[in-house]
């Protein structure tokens, strides 16, 4: 086991400490990123080699074996995944961040000296594997939903819940007995690997509730819980690095909770228990209730784009699901060739992860600079001849402003109705993820392009390259 | 210092810096953030190999083999692909098909 004890390993850890600082700092310029990134990447290599160097009895075919395993995997899950598919793969990696950090602390329980159980060993070990084992189930849910494959929550928000509560007490109950009233490691052993499976029930009946579109949040959480994990097991091991690296990343996915719920204009508590929106987002369907609606193809909508000056992009999930992206790329370069100045509008929580249209737009070449916040281009909608909204629904809802009894009510929004024509691509009339009707379908100046985004937007390029 | 006391300190200090730190990323990398910083969390690893020790059970070396190889997985895929990502961001550089030039370090 590791113990403080050479002053050479514990400066090595502190400069990887640091690497992982001034990694994360770089990351808030998107010049400087990529080397922030490769910075951090050092400092892991760092801490790995001075493990090794430091570590006299190496059990090498385990410990070979689990690397150039770990390092396969991972290097082809990262080289061959779409970007489509990159919310999919973070709740991967969030869950196996969480699995190994249960895995270590299982490891390391089993080869204690017996008796040598300290009471904030017990404490540490029990948080080790708790939040490891909620991350590790809650990501492979969450990852479940990214992937469209779930899985109805039959029990009622009440009821998951009052199991959720169950559970948890269960894992209280494992952990103390486990670490306090067990003198026999054998028998303790057997409380962790209890504590163990209830902690991967508990982290399914905590995801499962929670809606398609709440998904930037349960992943900002769960990405916040394999640092806490990677903290607890630091404290398992007394390892400073552990537990500084897994206090940054915890850390990280907080905040980007905060900003996801504060994009939504909804409390933690609000997103995690209230199921929000669960029944609507499958129902829908029909076009109840909308009058006046106006549809129009193609080709009937190519010379008002050919003739704008400036126009405005609001992307949601649909350009995600339809891949849409670098057919975008190739219809705002067109309409920029015709003196046109295209800007996209960047809603927080479109998507289905912190900054997803962010990647997809950067994927397909769009400049960064062209990609603006919410706060930054709602005061420039009025300014802009046309506003196309692609396959999002919820984040460009006027109700939200308008209705103070909405279910959206008080949720920032695109104010794309301020543009001169508004064109809304989208499968059907059917409703968005909250459930409810948007009125900007009715709006005198909007008009509805029904179909598939990708197809839509070639069709719109096409029309337009041909006047 | 006992090193429980240690720990909470550090535990302090790198919360308030990271939610510093944090707060200053701009949404568009927010992505690559959140990938990055998963990534960072696989440093589990050096845990991990502290437990792949020789002439433990079996039980331990199944253990330690698997925590070893999630942990790897999550510092190098997490790695590799936020550079991926990240490659993408800077620049229309290569306009073909923006697949990363797979640079990654470890």
């Amino acid at each position: 086991m590791i113990h403080l004890s050479s002053h050479m390993e514990q400066v090595a850890y502190m400069v990887a400490a640091l690497l992982f600082i001034l990694g994360i700092q770089r990351l808030s310029k998107v010049k400087t990123a990529r080397s922030g990134n490769r910075l951090a990447a050092v400092g892991m290599l760092l801490a790995v080699l001075v493990a090794l160097a430091i570590h006299t009895n190496i059990g090498w075919p385990v410990l070979a074996g689990g690397l150039v395993t770990g390092a396969i995997i991972g290097a082809l899950l990262a080289m061959r995944v779409q970007m489509t598919g990159m919310p999919e793969l973070v709740a991967l990696f969030n869950g196996l961040g969480g699995a190994a950090s249960a895995f270590v602390a299982l490891s390391d329980f089993t080869q204690k000296q017996e008796g040598a159980f300290a009471p904030d060993y017990a404490v540490a070990i029990g948080l080790s594997i708790l939040i490891g084992a909620v991350t590790l189930s809650g990501s492979l849910i969450a990852y479940g939903k990214l992937a469209g494959k779930i899985w109805k929550n039959r029990l009622g928000p009440i009821g998951t819940q009052g199991l959720n509560a169950v559970l948890f007490l269960l894992a209280m109950g494992c952990a103390v007995w486990a670490g306090f009233l067990v003198s026999d490691p054998e028998t303790a052993f057997q409380g962790y690997l209890a504590l163990s499976g209830v902690a991967l029930l508990l982290g399914i009946g905590l995801v499962m509730p929670i809606g398609g579109a709440d998904m930037p949040v349960v992943i900002s959480l769960l990405n916040s819980y394999s640092g806490l994990a990677a903290c607890a097991t630091g404290f398992v091991l007394e390892n400073n690095l552990l537990i500084v690296a897994g206090s940054l990343v915890g850390a990280s996915g907080l905040i980007l909770t905060r900003v996801m719920c504060k994009a939504m204009n909804r409390s933690l508590a609000n997103v995690l228990f209230a199921t929000f929106g669960e029944e609507a987002s499958t129902g829908g369907g029909g076009d109840d209730g909308y009058t006046g609606v106006k549809s129009a193809t193609a080709d009937e909508v190519a010379p008002i784009l050919d003739a704008a000056r400036r126009v405005i992009i609001a992307p949601g999930y649909g350009m995600a699901v339809a891949q849409a992206q670098h057919k975008v790329r190739e219809l705002a370069d067109l309409l920029e060739k015709r003196g046109c100045k295209v800007e996209f509008a960047i809603h927080p929580v479109a998507g289905r992860m912190p900054g997803h249209m962010n990647v997809l737009l950067a994927e397909a070449d769009v400049p960064y600079d062209k990609l603006f916040e919410l706060e930054a281009i709602n005061g420039e909608f009025s300014d802009a001849d046309v506003a196309i909204v692609l396959g999002a629904n919820d984040v460009c809802n006027p109700s939200a402003i308008e209705d103070p009894g909405s279910a959206i009510a008080g949720m920032p929004v695109l104010n794309v109705w301020d543009a001169g024509t508004v064109m809304v691509i989208k499968r059907s009339l059917s409703a968005g993820y909250a459930g409810i009707k948007n009125p900007l379908f009715e709006r005198d100046n909007t008009l509805m392009l029904f179909g598939d985004a990708k197809q839509m937007i070639s069709d719109l390029v096409s029309e337009i390259s041909d006047l | 210092m006992d090193p429980l006391i240690v720990g909470f300190w550090v535990l302090l200090l790198a919360i308030v810096l990271g939610v510093e730190l944090i707060t200053k990323v701009p949404p568009t990398l927010h992505t690559p953030l959140m990938s990055g910083a998963n990534a960072i969390s696989g440093i589990t690893i050096v845990g991990a190999i502290a437990c792949a020790n020789a002439g433990a059970g079996t039980l331990a070396s199944v253990l330690a083999f698997v925590a070893v190889a999630l942990a790897t997985i999550n510092a190098v895929g997490g790695f590799m692909v936020t550079d991926r990502m990240l490659g993408m961001f800077s620049g229309r550089k290569k306009r073909a098909k923006g697949d990363g030039d797979g640079g990654a370090n470890k």
